[in-house]
């Protein structure tokens, strides 16, 4: 270093980290940039860390180096055509994406939706959070030096991918689900084939655990690191599993059951201590939890249409194409046009594996939102990181950058 | 979300704290919304959230909207949320345009919610609204250097021209 001791950095951009209290003027302080290019950001985050030796100062958080402008794109885009765009915000929960902004639209429409179809979004969505908190375990053990969690998890992962490649024909951005239900039924065989996974995916479960829960190197690096108390993750705003580890029972799939989940018999793990521990420990349950869910939807599923048979919204049967000019019209009307929302505003909040994600959507009574705004969980959870690493050391601020989860697609969005 | 009634005991209590605070209420698709006016933001904000019955503890997004061509033109939008009831209420503060350059102004709330930090940053950044109060009132997705508010509706589509060889020379500040 060839700063003068203890001196303030300037930065490039013009803004100042200034080091927390504590900082004695003659210590050499070191300010580097972690990112954006680090495999440990989980994405392209770049973090402004003063540093003491190993102990974090300060760390500031940048974001907007994935920035695609994607809800400006939606306003140009008629509603149907937005949910592939909203699914690439948040890039490993694209179902909830894409619920949110259903949801919301539905709201505007006044549109019920089938039940048949509320039960597989639920199957979807639980499928996802699984595929999610799979990524994210096995990232997170990865970054703190354990790598044959990760391809175990990504073994578990790739199943869920097949699942939903059956259902939809993608894996990753499907599109499934639609303003009024979902785009299409499961085929044969798929209930089958989720049950299987579901079981499989119990023990699978088990086996992680017992990988890590007794490791000591991974005790020792969760335990006791980056506690914020729940009154403060209040303020921030934090939801999800973060503040379910601090031991708030907050979960809007009991809270406020959207979705036919009130129909569904499931616990929400809670932390006590609000650790990194408790944080892996209440996403580890919440898998356990979430197949509980999909096997009692797969159970429990309705008869009926998979869509509302509302021709406004939904498009008729491909069937009916060849016999019926009124489908033929509706199909036309909904292909080039797509359908109109009467003007007024609506948000819609789901609890998305990292928390509450909201969309409000803005309608102008035009076939064109005017305005989609996707509250992302990650992009407000983030704040909360600051007060979970200052203090500690530098190793820690990994450990809970990983346990945070942030998904950069949906900070920068 | 408190029903039609409640909202109208809300904005009746509100208008008796903060004179002149409520413009209107609007209870549709299951969604309460108070439309305040925007220089009372933080005393109809702090009223919400600390007086007892009303307990608004938690700030669940804020976000911005422009109504272009309607006026006012600029929407701040609050989502308040009571965790022990399982209340939202929508809080909507409509500001005037007063013209490039000028922008238009709000209080910041983060005094109240420290978690409007990032997000009124990103009001900022995209629609321009400046939140007197913010403690650190920077671009949050754009590019420090960036000029005008992507997200306002008068902001064109695929505005920027897109770098090639061929254009490079004749794009206007491509050098810098």
């Amino acid at each position: 270093m060839n700063e003068p001791s203890g001196s303030v950095r300037e930065l490039a951009t013009g803004v100042t980290a200034v080091p927390a209290d504590g900082a004695q003027p003659d210590e050499e302080l070191l300010t580097i940039n972690f990112g954006p290019h680090h495999p440990a950001t989980h994405g392209v985050l770049r973090l402004l860390v003063t540093l003491r030796a190993e102990e974090v100062l300060e760390a500031l958080p940048y974001v907007g180096y994935v920035h695609t402008g994607i809800e400006k794109s939606c306003e140009d885009k008629s509603y149907w055509k937005v949910i592939p765009l909203v699914e690439r915000m948040d890039y490993l929960s694209y179902y909830f994406n894409a619920l949110a902004f259903c949801m919301s639209v539905e709201r505007l429409l006044d549109e019920p939706v089938p039940e048949r179809a509320q039960y597989l979004r639920v199957i979807h969505c639980e499928l996802n959070r699984i595929h999610s908190h799979l990524v994210w375990l096995g990232t997170t053990a990865l970054d703190l030096g354990a790598i044959s969690i990760f391809w175990y998890c990504f073994r578990e992962r790739d199943k869920i991918l097949d699942l939903f490649e059956f259902s939809s024909g993608q894996r990753m951005h499907t599109r499934y689900i639609q303003v009024g239900g979902v785009a299409d039924d499961i085929p044969a065989g798929w209930a089958e084939k989720a049950l299987r996974f579901t079981e499989d995916m119990e023990e699978r479960v088990g086996q992680y655990e017992a990988i890590l829960d007794r490791n000591e190197i991974f005790l020792q690096r969760t335990r006791d690191v980056g506690i914020v108390s729940q009154e403060r993750l209040l303020e921030l705003g934090v939801t999800g599993p973060l503040l379910r580890a601090s031991g708030n029972p907050w979960d809007l799939r009991k809270a406020a059951p959207y979705s036919s989940y009130e129909k569904f018999d499931f616990k929400v793990p809670v932390g006590t201590v609000g650790d990194c521990y408790d944080r892996y420990r209440v996403r580890v349950a919440e898998i356990r939890e979430s197949c509980s869910i999909i096997r009692q939807a797969i159970e429990g599923l309705p008869a009926g249409p998979y869509i509302t048979t509302n021709r406004k919204v939904a498009l008729p049967p491909r069937h009916e194409l060849a016999t019926s000019m009124e489908a033929l019209i509706h199909h036309f009307k909904l292909v080039t046009e797509g359908f109109r929302v009467p003007p007024g505003e609506a948000y819609a909040p789901i609890e998305s594996p990292r928390g509450e994600m909201g969309c409000f959507v803005l309608a102008d009574g035009s076939a064109k939102p005017a305005r989609v705004h996707m509250r992302d969980p990650s992009f407000v959870n983030l704040q909360a990181l600051r007060e979970m690493v200052v203090g500690g050391y530098i190793a820690d601020m990994i450990t809970n950058l990983a346990m945070l989860d942030p998904i950069l697609g949906g900070i920068d969005r | 979300m408190p029903d039609a009634t409640g909202l109208e005991l809300i904005a009746h209590d509100l208008r008796e704290q903060v004179a002149g605070s409520v413009t209107g209420t609007e209870h549709r698709h299951g969604i309460a919304t108070l439309v305040i006016d925007p220089d009372a933001v933080l005393p109809v904000l702090r009223w919400l959230r600390e007086t007892p019955n009303q307990d608004y503890h938690f700030l669940a997004s804020v976000h911005g909207c422009d109504y272009l061509p309607h006026a006012p033109r600029f929407g701040v939008h609050y989502e308040l949320l009571n965790m022990e009831r399982v209340e939202r209420l929508h809080v909507k503060a409509l500001l005037e345009d007063p013209g490039l350059p000028d922008l238009p102004e709000i209080d910041s709330v983060v005094e109240l919610f420290p978690t409007a930090n990032f997000q009124e940053r990103e009001i900022y950044d995209m629609f321009g609204v400046v939140f007197q109060g913010h403690p650190d009132l920077r671009r949050i997705l754009m590019p420090d250097e960036y000029e005008g508010f992507p997200q306002r509706r008068d902001f064109p589509m695929g505005g920027e021209p897109v770098l090639f060889t061929h254009n490079e020379t004749s794009t206007p500040r491509w050098y810098e």
